[in-house]
This record gives structure tokens, sequence and C-alpha cells, in this order.
């Protein structure tokens, strides 16, 4: 029995270890593959917790208390805005959500960072060059104000990762490639009635 | 090919004049000349030029290089690659391979030919973009069928596998954020599923492509390099071991699918 056992953690061990090793060798290949540029630079190859878990291949089984983990963890970390004050201004909030620069090798990086919302989302109707990626949020406004959906829809920007672990979407906030401002801005965008976003096509 | 050639000759004359004046405008009377030819046909002709043309310090031509069917073979050679290759110990795909064979046979400088693989807007294409599209051609109508006989080449792939999964870099982006479900876009651009036979085949089938709003020829190598630019990653370089896994995977996931390069893309 106590044989059978200590063969067990053995054989764990050794997986453990296995894993571990595949990890560092691909680590150590991508350091070899990739050369900084400008911005782009070589530690953006090193993941944090919520990258390494979610660079499992679909259909990968993922472990359950990990996540849930996980997602505790990002939820603590969350920033909100002082005094409430979740609202910009929703035009400004259009020109985050409409470009696409900030943060490539080829960018200036003096310029402030896009949200490329478009990219995968449908918003103001009348924009025909949206993606389908993400769900449409065409009409969002419609959910009202209320502190616990200006809360809510804070959090999913600034890391999704708290409601939806290993969703596609870019952590707006935790990484920092919004200011916020800039978050302020497109939460309006979203969410006030004078927006686009919340006009029907007439 | 005659005919090419002094097209080429002509166009070039043309373009360095209409460059005095550089604006976008210069590509639009470019594509009207074209009508409905793909340009990829110029550079076609200038890759088959290269190959059988003396070069380098030992001023040989190409055809001693062994592409995995032999030296000198190139008809159906590219549906092959990425493959192992004894003399080198190495999984490679064809642009390494051409490197490889350009530094040996032709005895030129590697740090020259890799400085610059990959030509920028408004340049002419680069020696190894024009050799691959030719070789592209010389597989057209061929069924893609990547070599994976050799333990190496199997390693290839499943490190592939595991690197197109591999989220990093501010945005948390990988090749899976945008190519692991079908019938997607990002903005208005269709994003092919490089995790299904479809849309794996019709990618790498596809490349390399002449694309019309930069006016060149890019490679598979030029496609993963951007796509890692958007990503937000450092610069992935040419012949690299990732570079060779992704082209790994996608080329083994299209397997069955045809060859229809060079393709004309937006």
């Amino acid at each position: 029995m106590k044989a059978l056992s200590k063969g067990i953690i053995i054989t764990l061990l050794a997986s453990v270890v296995t894993w571990t090793m595949a990890s560092d060798d691909v680590e150590a290949i991508l350091q070899n593959s990739f050369v900084a540029k400008n911005q782009a630079t070589m530690d953006r190859l090193e993941r944090d917790a919520v990258q390494a878990a979610c660079s499992a291949p679909r259909g990968m089984p993922l472990n359950n208390d990990m996540l849930t983990t996980l997602r505790q963890e990002r939820l603590k970390a969350v920033v909100l805005p002082a005094n409430s004050q979740y609202l910009g201004d929703w035009q400004r909030g259009s020109d985050v959500a409409g470009n696409g620069r900030g943060l490539q090798s080829s960018d200036d990086p003096s310029k402030p960072n896009g949200g490329n919302c478009y990219a995968c989302h449908k918003l103001a109707p009348d924009e025909v060059a949206y993606g389908t990626l993400g769900p449409s949020l065409t009409g969002y406004g419609a959910r009202g104000q209320s502190e616990a959906m200006l809360k809510y829809t804070w959090t999913k920007l600034w890391d999704t990762h708290v409601y939806n672990l290993c969703s596609h979407m870019p952590r707006f906030g935790a990484q920092g490639i919004l200011t916020e401002q800039q978050l302020k801005d497109v939460m309006a965008y979203l969410l006030d009635p004078a927006s686009p976003v919340n006009k029907a096509v007439e | 090919m005659k005919r090419h050639h002094l097209c080429v000759a002509q166009f070039a004359v043309w373009l360095c004049s209409a460059q005095l004046v550089a604006d976008e405008g210069v590509f639009d009377q470019y594509r009207d000349l074209m009508g409905d030819e793909n340009p990829a046909v110029f550079i076609v002709d200038e890759g088959e030029e290269l190959w059988f043309m003396p070069g380098g310090p030992e001023s040989t031509t190409l055809e001693a290089c062994d592409l995995g069917l032999g030296p000198g073979i190139t008809a159906g050679a590219y549906v092959r690659f990425p493959r192992y290759f004894a003399d080198t110990d190495a999984v490679m795909d064809l642009e390494s391979r051409l490197v490889y064979c350009m530094t040996t046979i032709q005895g030129r400088d590697l740090k020259t030919l890799t400085a610059k693989p990959y030509s920028q807007r408004g340049d002419f294409g680069t020696e190894i973009e024009a050799l691959v599209t030719w070789l592209a051609a010389e597989s057209e109508g061929a069924t893609i069928a990547p070599e994976q006989t050799h333990a190496a080449e199997r390693a290839m792939f499943n490190l592939g596998e595991e690197i197109f999964f591999y989220r990093a870099g501010p945005h948390d982006f990988s090749c899976a954020t945008c190519h692991e479900q079908s019938g997607m876009r990002i903005r208005l651009q269709a994003l092919p599923d490089l995790t299904s036979q479809s849309g794996a085949s019709e990618a790498w089938g596809s490349w390399p492509a002449y694309r019309i709003s930069q006016g060149l020829v890019r490679t598979m190598g030029w496609r993963l390099r951007d796509c890692f630019r958007q990503q937000r990653w450092p610069e992935l370089q040419m012949g690299s071991e990732v570079s060779v896994a992704l082209q790994t995977y996608m080329a083994v996931n299209a397997a069955g699918g045809t060859m229809a390069a060079p393709g004309l893309k937006r």
C-alpha cells in the first residue's frame, strides 16, 4: 500500500515535471524566435496567471478550483473610479471605440491607445464596419445606469476575466491599455442615452 | 516571359516617375493597367529567373538546391513544406531552405540575406519573396501534403499547436483569438478558422499573395510576422522555430486542400 502510494506520488511528480519542462521549452523557443522592436519588448512574451491558464488548446479540461480562485483574485484587483463617477464623454468614447492603434511596434507611443471596440463588436447601428468576434452592443444603454449596472460594465471593461474567465477580450484597465478617463468615455459611449449606440437609425 | 520582362521594365520606369508625385493613386492606375490579371505573374517570372541565374561569390545557380524532392526539382516541392532535412537536421520552411541553399551553394552572406527578408511599402520585392512566389506557382493546383513522417516534423506540429493557443502581450492575444472560430470577422475582414481543414487550406493555399493595398507580393512568413505585430508581440524572425512551427500547424491542418497561390488579396 505504502509502495503503491509512493508510486502514485512519483508518477504525479513526474507528470508535473514533464509539463513544466515542456512549458520552459516553449518559453525558450519564443525568446529565440522573436526580437524586440520599438515598444514591443521581449518581456511581453512572458505570461501572467490569466494568460497561462487561458492558453490551453480548445477542448482541454480546465481545473475548476484554480479558475474560481483566479476569478476571485481578478475581482479583488479591479480599481473602481473615485466617487462612483463612471461616466465621461460619449463623443470622446466614440473615438476610443473606433481607434485600432496603440501598443503595436508600428504605433507612436506618444499618441493615446485605442480601445478598438469596433474590431469585434457592433455598436452604433449606422457604423457598418464592425467585427463579429464579440456580441453586438447596439442599444446597450437600455440596461440603464443603476450602480450595479455601472459597476458591472466598468469591471467588464477593466478585466473581462472576472465574469468570463478566458474570454478573448483584452483587459483594458488591468493591463493599462486605456486610461481611467478613456474608460469613463467608453462607458458613456455605451450607456449615455444620447450616444449613437443607443439611437435607432432613421 | 519576354513580354512580362518588357512590362516590368516599363512599369519600373513609370513607377519611379509616378513616385515623384507620390500618392496612393499610383496603385489605382496600376490596377487599371493590369485588368483582371494578378500582378504576381511578374514576380513569378522574376523568381524563376533568380533560380537559374548564377549568383553569389560562387557564381552558381540554385539548380543544385534540394527542396526535398531532389536537387533542382521545383514542381510540387512547395506543398510538402515544412519538412525535415537530414543535411541540416532540422524542420525547415521554404523561406529558410532557400536561405540555406543561397548560403551553401552560392556562398552568399547569411546576415545580408536575412537582414531584410520582406520588403516594405514602396520597395521592390526581395529575392526571397520572388523565389517563394515562383515556387508556389510551381505547385499551383497540387494537393497540400506536408511531410509528417519524421518525429521532428510531428514534434513541430505539436509545438505549433501549443504556440497557436499561447496568450501573451498587453492585449492577451493568441493566434486563436482571431482564428479558432468559423464565419467571424474583424471589422469587415473575414477571418479563416485555422483549426479547421477548410479554413486552413483556404489560408495556406492562397499565400504567397499579391496585396493590392501594398503593391507587393507577401509570403506566409510575412503574414505571420504581421499577425504578431497586431498581437502586440515583438517581431517574429524569418525561419525561426516559432515561424516554422506555426506554418507546420497550418499546413498539416490544410492537408488535402489545393494550392491556389499566388493569390490576390486586398
